[in-house]
């Protein structure tokens, strides 16, 4: 199964992700089609502050989903090839009993049409081999796709290595060693 | 996350938004966040179409690059060139303006004169035209001359102005660093060249560019304040009141939004003739108050009240009780507009170029300024009859204090002490250290960080530490409202060396009670004064300006204008303090020549602190290290 994962320590909030799935999301399908469109194409991602950081608050997909089981239309379900949580707006009554229950803040609602928008982590993409847009677009890779083992797979490894670089005393990349990390320090939120 | 703006008038009024669902500008900063790190850093590029380019701020071992190859160090010094050329042009365009006013004025073609006959034959000794014999008109003929020159000469010459205004030993480093501007003008088409595709790829080669632009700044300040003073007075001290409770729902409230007096006095001039209108209509008389900079010259020259600074625009139309809002240029906000619509206020842009959809536009030309000025006044008063016994909010709260320090007031006083050597005093109790040291407080207030009270509380700490404070700007705004205009903030914040200064200096020149420790100097152009009175300072010494025990504080930056004065002050040698960090940190070069390597060129390095207390203490430790090397 394929995951989006988010280093919110790269995230410079630069919102690239939420204009690249607005447009993946339009008729269009391109930026300067897009901004074009009435109504105009929705993000499913939303960065959001915290402190000095910014994190893009997106669908996880939950394995036990909490808004599959609240809606009482059967508008939200999970899509059988992608394993993705995706809405059908058709069935869709404009309740929110999904928004409601979202642990995380992840459905939003159309501007016109009162029904819940949320991320389908770009199925139509993956169908055709291509990473999800929000993916594609981030300039500091905060927001990495791929197979959920070898993402978590990667975790354990930079765990690893940090143990073993306080066992060994071998140099570490410390905190406050990019820009970023000086801006943040410095703005101190 | 909601952030407050630390006073109650505001915050009163705030209230009153959210009741009336107006939008302010802290609604739209919340809705902003997050900001874009690659623009906080500099390192977003817009300047071509092969772009644009963003530099990766986590590949720090520079492999990420544009697509012409420019590096983070490359894309944020020009970047940082731009936004000062932005400045160094609004501060250009101002002066320019002046001077052509008082030539249009001196010919008979507009209705202005000379109001300051002395400042004249002092601007005019300064730039070597000899005066005996002529009339006043032909002396200013000269002087407007040598102004205009600044902006048209091919020569290669050092700039009359900067010649004016620059002390002999800051023209001999800017000379050897190859600083010395000679025609603004070429200087703003050089930067947009060099920074434009393909040109200037060397970041340092670009620092010093930007080194450049502040002096070309400091050119159109000093050339806009001695124009102004000469056509409009030279400010003396004098009383004012600050903050919003200066309207009076009873009034015909004209606000003065803006920059550039020769608009904000005819608006002045004209309020007093038609007075009688206003009375007929049913008003108690016509109340003009002054916002952002333009409300600062009037307040220097006519002690009108300040009502309020330029993240309070909005909240002063919020109050429902402003009937005219009239606006020249720099710092006016769209969003005033909006907020005008739910009320009965008039927005009036007067600028050919600075128009605002939904507001009212009267074209103000020097040439028609008596006519265009009466249909002003007279739009403000019927917005009044329309206002008039519907329901407003004026929250009470204003402060009153002192203002008009220009130098030529400043030295007046201290003659009082001393008539031979007005300066010994200061000199003598800075040496004593009775007068620490003193900080320049200009520039904005910033919603970002507003919430920390970031200028009034960096004041409080540098007082109670026997810093003086001299302001100018928005920031005079603040400091006002916070009382620390009055002589009771003496008593109230100094500590007791420059608390028994201030108060034998209260009592030469007259006063009651003690000067008050924070000395209004002025509009953001008359950040000049500020220089002169240092360059003063440093020539009886006979020192650079680098070595005294002063330096800047943009606490609250905002605005490219800020950007260029900071760089005049580097380029002088002076320390500046910035919050927030200006666009630069994505570029290790631009960072470690500005906050580093810079004070081993000029003398004066940036110093980024958003911690109020910190950065006091910051500047602090920079003075006492003044202090320290002067050996007093």
């Amino acid at each position: 199964m394929k995951e989006i994962f988010v280093d919110i320590e790269r995230c410079t909030a630069c919102k690239a992700c939420e204009i690249a799935c607005a447009v993946e999301h339009s008729t269009s399908k391109e930026l300067f089609g897009a901004v074009f469109e009435r109504p105009a194409p929705q993000k499913r991602v939303h960065v959001e502050p915290a402190y000095a950081y910014a994190y893009p608050v997106r669908c996880l997909h939950c394995g036990d989903a909490p808004c599959i089981a609240a809606c009482p239309n059967g508008a939200m379900s999970r899509d059988s090839d992608s394993g993705a949580v995706v809405v059908n707006e058709d069935r869709c009554q404009g309740c929110f009993m999904c928004a409601m229950v979202c642990p995380f803040g992840a459905i939003s609602a159309h501007p016109g049409k009162r029904v819940a928008v949320k991320c389908d982590r770009c199925t139509d993409r993956q169908k055709r081999g291509q990473q999800p847009a929000c993916v594609d677009a981030c300039p500091t890779h905060a927001l990495q796709f791929g197979d959920e083992e070898d993402l978590m797979k990667e975790k354990r490894l930079s765990t690893a290595a940090r143990v073993a670089q306080a066992v060994s005393g071998a140099v570490v990349p410390q905190p406050g060693s990019t820009p970023l990390d000086t801006l943040r320090s410095l703005r101190g939120r | 996350m909601s952030r407050e703006m630390m006073d109650v008038a505001s915050e009163a009024l705030r209230d009153r938004a959210e009741e009336l669902g107006i939008e302010t500008g802290m609604d739209r900063l919340e809705s902003q966040e997050p900001q874009c790190g690659f623009g906080q850093l500099g390192t977003c590029c817009r300047i071509c179409y092969m772009g644009p380019c963003r530099i990766d701020p986590f590949a720090t071992d520079g492999s990420s690059r544009g697509v012409c190859g420019a590096t983070a160090d490359v894309i944020a010094t020009r970047n940082l060139l731009r936004e000062a050329t932005g400045g160094a042009a609004s501060h250009l365009g101002h002066a320019r303006h002046v001077a052509l006013t008082l030539r249009e004025a001196i010919r008979g073609s507009a209705p202005y004169g000379i109001a300051d006959r002395g400042k004249l034959i002092a601007v005019a000794g300064g730039l070597g035209i000899a005066t005996d014999g002529k009339s006043d008109n032909e002396i200013a003929e000269e002087v407007v001359g040598k102004a205009l020159e600044d902006f048209a000469r091919q020569d290669g010459e050092p700039g009359n102005w900067l010649k004016l205004h620059t002390p002999q030993k800051e023209f001999d480093m800017w000379r050897d660093l190859g600083l010395v501007v000679s025609n603004v003008h070429n200087e703003i088409e050089e930067a947009m060249h060099r920074t434009s595709g393909g040109n200037d790829a060397d970041p340092v080669n670009l620092l010093l560019g930007t080194l450049r632009m502040g002096i070309a700044d400091g050119t159109g300040l000093a050339m806009a304040t001695d124009l102004q003073d000469i056509m409009f007075g030279t400010p003396q001290v004098r009383g004012v009141e600050a903050n919003v409770g200066v309207l009076e729902a009873g009034r015909v409230n004209l606000a003065m939004h803006g920059h550039n007096p020769v608009l904000s006095e005819k608006i002045l001039e004209w309020s007093a003739k038609l007075d009688g209108e206003a009375r007929a209509a049913g008003a108690d008389g016509i109340n003009v108050v002054g916002v952002c900079c333009t409300g600062n010259e009037l307040t220097m020259r006519h002690g009108v009240p300040m009502a309020a600074h330029n993240l309070q625009s909005e909240l002063l139309l919020v109050t429902g009780a402003v009937d005219a809002m009239v606006v020249d240029v720099q710092c006016i906000w769209p969003g005033t507009v909006k907020v005008a619509e739910c009320f009965d206020t008039k927005v009036i842009t007067t600028v050919a170029n600075v128009k605002i959809p939904g507001a009212m536009h009267v074209p103000f030309e020097a040439e028609h300024a008596d006519e265009a000025a009466e249909k002003i006044v007279r739009t403000a008063i019927e917005a009044f009859v329309a206002r008039k016994g519907k329901d407003v909010e004026i929250p009470q709260e204003k402060a009153s204090g002192l203002a008009g320090f220009s130098v030529e007031a400043i030295v007046g006083v201290l003659s009082k002490i001393d008539p031979e050597d007005p300066l010994k005093p200061v000199i003598d109790n800075i040496v004593a250290g009775n007068i620490y040291g003193a900080v320049a407080f200009a520039g904005c207030p910033n919603p970002k960080i507003r919430s920390s009270a970031m200028t009034e509380t960096m004041a409080k700490e540098l007082l109670a530490n026997n810093i003086l404070i001299v302001t100018t700007g928005c920031t005079a705004h603040i400091l006002a409202q916070a009382g620390m205009m009055s002589p009771d903030a003496t008593e109230k914040y100094c500590g007791e060396g420059l608390k028994a200064v201030l108060t034998a200096l209260g009592g030469a020149a007259g006063l009651d009670g003690p000067l008050p420790p924070v000395w209004h100097m002025g509009s953001c152009v008359d950040n000049s004064r500020i220089v002169t009175l240092l360059g003063a300072l440093a020539s009886k010494l006979d020192v650079k300006i680098s070595q005294l025990p002063v330096a800047g504080s943009a606490p609250e930056l905002v605005q490219e204008k800020a950007i260029s004065i900071g760089s005049w002050l580097l380029a002088l040698g002076i320390t500046v303090h910035l919050a927030p960090a200006p666009h630069i940190l994505g570029s290790p070069v631009a960072t470690k020549v500005l906050t580093e390597d810079l004070e081993g060129i000029t003398g004066g390095r940036a110093y980024v602190e958003y911690d109020p207390v910190k950065a006091a203490a910051g500047l602090l430790a920079h003075i006492a290290g003044k202090r320290a090397a002067l050996g007093i």
